[in-house]
């Protein structure tokens, strides 16, 4: 009896239906208590005044009504972060293009180019190239002594000035273009030859090739990393947070600093909850727009 | 013709002098950090513009491995090592499992949980980071390692992902011929499958140390004595002003803080690419 018991457990453990949950049995885990649950919460405390050392009180919309009314600081990172994603963005995909495009074409010691080029991407997001970066652009850092060196004098305080210190950011972020290179360099290979023979043929020259095969067999990849560097864009934090500290006169602060704020220096739980939660709804969206938008410019093969 | 040819050489090396100097430009500020951290202090400021230093000293690590606090930078590196090294057994592991499970396994609701693992492998850190906090807060988790390392035990959206992949380009066959000779559903997964992406698990295996080494964020959320800090916040402290330090010993950590990174980098690159000028990796 016991014997046949443990037989149909065992036969039953083998069965797809019940191993598959085994299997993933730690993703559900997870994504219940780690994610779910806590996302839940935080709607839930966005609706209310919680200061994380007495008890949260249900305070309706008031959160959000601040956010949008009361507070200029909203509207402010707001904006730095959108100009922060709408310059580093497209830049950064597009030099990591045009030196993909470059690198096909070396054979010889690409894979070295690759690897330097690759290097920033790694290190990038460091505490320590942050700190790099900062002293690199101060008053007395690397860029004004090169600059004098090419006989340009120049002491600007790039960190200190509202119009240069969120390019410092910018720049940073697009030195960082290696990962979307290696993506472009995967997706360019792809590419079948004869597309190319076809087009020498019909007397094409580079450029038309680039921007009538090159351009649109990327799009998919494009879209892929458009994506991808716009959720990002929108995270960015320990640039901001540790090279400029949201100065000058909050001309860096991005959201997610000015979130972590709220929430960890002010104790402001609640409305850090509801600032969590209006930046899912606006990346979610614009993900969403960029998603309907692939129908008109990004080129699927099989679709032909 | 032989004009045609030197046209294309030139062309060729004219593409290489440029890409080569782009790549330098590239380089260039972490090769001041790097030769920096020899320079004495006022060195740096004076010949920021010179890379290599007068003379190579080492005075900057041995006073910035003092560390502040009472703690030297080999308690920060300790714990960073400890930190990332356990998420990444932890993520890899489950990884794995959890990505046979949706590769080999058919079972109810699967396109849904397959639909949660895609959305929280686009969900940043920072929209869970406040909810988060406050559930570690009331379990009393804050001040210690867990909420840096335990929720990596439950894999990770990108690492599930990439195993997928690679286990669902496994030909079936396989498992099928283990099948008759008596194995099943679980020692498939350990002596067929597991065997045969050992790229994909060294893959995440790199990736997961750099990004837990690198992570900075959870770190200072969750740490609160400076005897438990990695690296990265440590760094982040060392380099305040008001901490007093000089930014020589700064910058010796700051490049001390990347070699774990870089020695990573230079192995992955070997895995990789085949065919690569090892001397050119190296210079």
């Amino acid at each position: 009896m016991l014997n046949s018991n443990k037989k149909t457990l065992m036969h039953k453990l083998n069965n797809e239906k019940v191993a598959g949950y085994i299997f993933i049995l730690p993703f559900i885990i997870g994504f219940v208590c780690f994610i779910s649950f806590p996302m839940l919460m935080s709607l839930i405390f966005s609706f209310t005044k919680y200061d994380i050392l007495t008890s949260p009180k249900l305070t309706g919309l008031d959160n959000y009504i601040t956010l949008f009314t009361k507070d200029p600081l909203f509207w402010k990172t707001l904006g730095v972060t959108m100009f922060y994603v709408l310059f580093s963005v497209p830049l950064r995909l597009v030099m990591a293009l045009l030196v993909a495009v470059l690198l096909l074409k070396a054979t010889k010691l690409s894979g070295f180019y690759r690897a330097v080029y690759y290097l920033p991407s790694i290190i990038g997001s460091s505490v320590a190239v942050a700190i790099l970066w900062k002293r690199m652009f101060a008053s007395d850092g690397i860029i004004n002594a090169l600059l004098q060196r090419i006989g340009i004098h120049s002491n600007i305080a790039w960190l200190g000035r509202t119009d240069t210190a969120i390019w410092t950011l910018i720049i940073l972020a697009v030195w960082q273009f290696g990962s979307s290179m290696l993506i472009f360099l995967a997706g360019l290979k792809q590419i079948p030859v004869y597309l190319y023979e076809a087009a020498t043929v019909d007397g094409a020259n580079g450029f038309s090739k680039f921007f009538k095969i090159t351009l649109p067999m990327l799009t998919p990849t494009i879209f892929f990393n458009l994506i991808n560097q716009l959720i990002n864009g929108f995270m960015a934090f320990t640039q901001s947070f540790i090279i400029t500290e949201g100065k000058p006169r909050n001309s860096t602060l991005f959201y997610t600093v000015y979130m972590y704020q709220n929430s960890f220096k002010y104790n402001k739980m609640g409305y850090g909850c509801a600032m969590a939660w209006c930046m899912v709804l606006i990346v979610g969206s614009l993900t969403a727009i960029i998603f309907m938008s692939q129908k008109k410019w990004v080129y699927y093969e099989s679709e032909r | 013709m032989r004009s045609r040819k030197i046209r294309r050489t030139t062309k060729h090396i004219i593409l290489h002098i440029f890409i080569l100097s782009f790549a330098f430009v590239m380089i260039y500020p972490v090769l001041w950090m790097v030769l920096g951290s020899f320079k004495s202090t006022p060195e740096i400021l004076q010949s920021a513009h010179r890379l290599l230093p007068e003379s190579f000293s080492l005075d900057n690590y041995i006073t910035g491995w003092k560390g502040f606090a009472g703690f030297s930078f080999g308690t920060f590196f300790k714990n960073s090592f400890y930190i990332s090294i356990t998420a990444t057994i932890g993520t890899v592991l489950s990884s794995v499992i959890i990505a046979y499970g949706f590769a080999r396994c058919d079972f109810k609701f699967k396109k849904f949980w397959f639909g949660c693992m895609l959305l929280s492998m686009m969900l940043p850190f920072q929209i869970i980071m406040i909810p988060q906090y406050i559930m570690f807060n009331k379990i009393g988790w804050v001040g210690t390692y867990l909420p840096l390392i335990v929720p990596y035990f439950c894999g990770q959206g990108f690492f599930i992902f990439l195993n997928i992949q690679f286990i669902k380009g496994i030909p079936r066959e396989l498992d099928e011929a283990a099948r008759i000779d008596g194995a099943n559903i679980y020692s498939i997964f350990i002596y067929i499958i597991l065997p045969l992406i050992k790229a994909s698990l060294v893959t995440s295996a790199i990736f997961s140390f750099m990004w837990r080494w690198d992570d900075f964020l959870a770190a200072m959320l969750y740490l609160n004595k400076p005897g438990r800090y990695p690296v990265s916040l440590a760094l982040k402290l060392f380099s305040d002003p008001t901490v007093g330090s000089d930014f020589g010993a700064v910058f010796a950590m700051a490049s001390l803080s990347l070699l774990p990174i870089f020695i990573i980098f230079l192995t992955l690159q070997k895995y990789l690419v085949e065919g690569v000028a090892v001397t050119g990796i190296k210079g």
